[in-house]
């Protein structure tokens, strides 16, 4: 066998342990789309009533809504799903089997980013769905390049799950909050419902820092001028380069020093 | 040939305080089953977690399957397994299932095959499509031991591998695990407090205490040296630093 093909299977060999829990727990499924669905159809209604108020300004900046609420979803879902992902090996008491077992550390992280990408799909692609059945929003109008907006929060959802399991591997499970709030916490920085130039001058340029802020200024801009916002895109693209690289040095030393204090042995305890 | 080599291993948590292990020098030879003792806190679990690579020494070299544990650690894993029972196995999937991950996690070729072979030998046949947390301590253990022999390991690494189970279990257990040794020339590196367990699967020990090797030789041997009836007795003489009359 390759070394390739039986990195492959070691990847996959994870991947097919979350597949096996999610088959015997429907709730667990239920729970991956509870979230999105709940928040897009609170904002299909905000949407509604703001598009009964006035219907040519308001409309545009309801699309803008909704669009902004099921992205931010991805990107949220990618870090929850990697981070959880993660958890889910410490709740266990499992880790120890695993980083005593041959996969490595990048097969270890690829095997995460695989069931992030799988449960953001599963909790995402539903309320898109119903956010065109319910208000006949439909997120595909921002065109081809909606997909590239969408993997650039992906990707940014795994920079931030990366830091938040350095964080875990670094002071235990008590740090197993972050991954719920930790995304939560760049929400006004994101710029998911606002331009970017709707925050005070000092706050912008820590804004345009985050892919994600790129990511909503191109939507607004696919959305509501109908154009290909290319710089932003770039930018995020970029942005989320340096920031994958940066997490994962940083997890990767965190890894290193967590053998290095012993720390893997009592991680869940 | 050896199948583990250790030189001069060393783990010093912080540096004010003193080494769990320290200057810990052993060889096991293919085939070979080498117990290590020793009370709580002498160092055998410090110890295991530095040869399986989840823990870094703090200086000297383990060579596993001949592979530099510091250097190349995931060839010799790939060779290696190991069982606890402090460590779980994921408990809301079936027993197959934790099977099917451990085997492409370990590159297991024929990965059906090995499980059914496993199933049969170990008899967990009849449980092998329920939770592996449904399941009671004996089965567990069982389970456990299956993961540990998933890929045919030539190193095996036991930590307490009988504890909790049952005298008749526990025994079955040990059965199982001559056969395996005498079937493939597995190395055994064991980590237990059941004395009995020792004698019995163990040709030489080591006895640790706060983190040193305090004496060490064939199970039969050291009783003689001691002066005493079993190895339990050995046992509670270096744990309390006590001596029977004429032993060096």
């Amino acid at each position: 066998m390759s070394p390739l093909l039986a990195a492959a299977e070691r990847v996959w060999g994870l991947c097919f342990r979350h597949l096996a829990l999610y088959r015997r727990s429907p709730p667990r499924v239920i729970e991956l789309m509870y979230w999105p669905i709940l928040q897009m159809v609170v904002w299909g209604f905000v949407t509604a009533y703001l598009a009964g108020l006035q219907n040519n300004v308001a409309s545009a900046a309801a699309g803008v809504l909704l669009g902004g609420v099921l992205l931010w979803e991805a990107a949220l879902r990618s870090q929850m799903g990697f981070s959880l992902s993660f958890l889910e090996e410490i709740w266990s008491r499992n880790l120890g089997h695993l980083l005593v077992s041959p996969i490595r550390p990048a097969e270890l992280v690829a095997a995460l980013m695989a069931m992030s990408l799988i449960r953001t799909l599963v909790g995402v692609l539903p309320a898109m769905g119903l956010a065109f059945l319910l208000y006949a929003f439909n997120i595909l109008a921002i065109g081809p390049v909606l997909v590239l907006f969408f993997a650039a929060l992906i990707v940014m959802g795994w920079a931030v799950a990366l830091g938040v399991t350095s964080m875990i591997l670094r002071w235990g499970a008590g740090a197993e909050a972050l991954a719920w709030s930790v995304l939560f916490g760049l929400t006004p920085f994101a710029c998911v419902f606002y331009p970017v130039s709707v925050l005070p001058g000092w706050l912008q340029p820590v804004a345009l820092l985050l892919p994600a802020a790129h990511v909503f200024e191109g939507m607004r801009a696919a959305l509501i001028e109908g154009r290909t916002a290319s710089g932003h895109l770039a930018a995020a693209w970029a942005l989320n380069a340096a920031w994958i690289a940066g997490m994962a040095a940083l997890f990767l030393a965190q890894l290193r020093a967590a053998r290095l204090r012993g720390a893997l042995l009592s991680i869940g305890e | 040939m050896t199948a583990l080599l250790v030189e001069n291993l060393t783990k010093r948590y912080r540096p004010d305080r003193p080494p769990a292990v320290e200057g810990l020098s052993f060889s096991l030879p293919r085939g070979a089953t080498l117990g290590l003792l020793g009370g709580n806190g002498a160092g055998k679990t410090t110890t295991i977690a530095m040869l399986l690579g989840l823990l870094l020494p703090t200086s000297g070299r383990i060579l596993a399957l001949g592979h530099d544990m510091a250097t190349d650690r995931f060839a010799a894993l790939a060779r290696m397994n190991f069982s606890s029972p402090y460590i779980a196995l994921p408990h809301r999937i079936s027993v197959r299932e934790n099977l099917q991950v451990y085997g492409h996690l370990y590159n297991v070729r024929g990965l059906s095959a090995r499980i059914a072979r496993l199933a049969e030998e170990l008899q967990l046949t009849e449980f092998l499509d329920r939770p592996a947390g449904e399941l009671s301590a004996g089965q567990k253990t069982r389970v456990a031991l299956a993961k540990a022999l998933i890929n045919t390991p030539e190193l095996l690494l036991l930590d307490e591998p009988t504890a909790s189970l049952d005298p008749d279990t526990a025994d079955w257990v040990r059965t199982r695990l001559e056969a395996y040794r005498e079937e493939t020339g597995c190395a055994i590196l064991l980590a237990s407090h059941n004395m009995a367990e020792v004698e019995r699967l163990c040709g030489h020990v080591l006895m640790l205490k706060q983190g040193r090797v305090v004496d060490q030789g064939a199970p039969a041997r050291l009783v003689a040296r001691y002066g005493r009836e079993d190895l339990e007795q050995v046992f509670l003489d270096i744990a309390r630093g006590t001596r029977a009359e004429g032993v060096a």
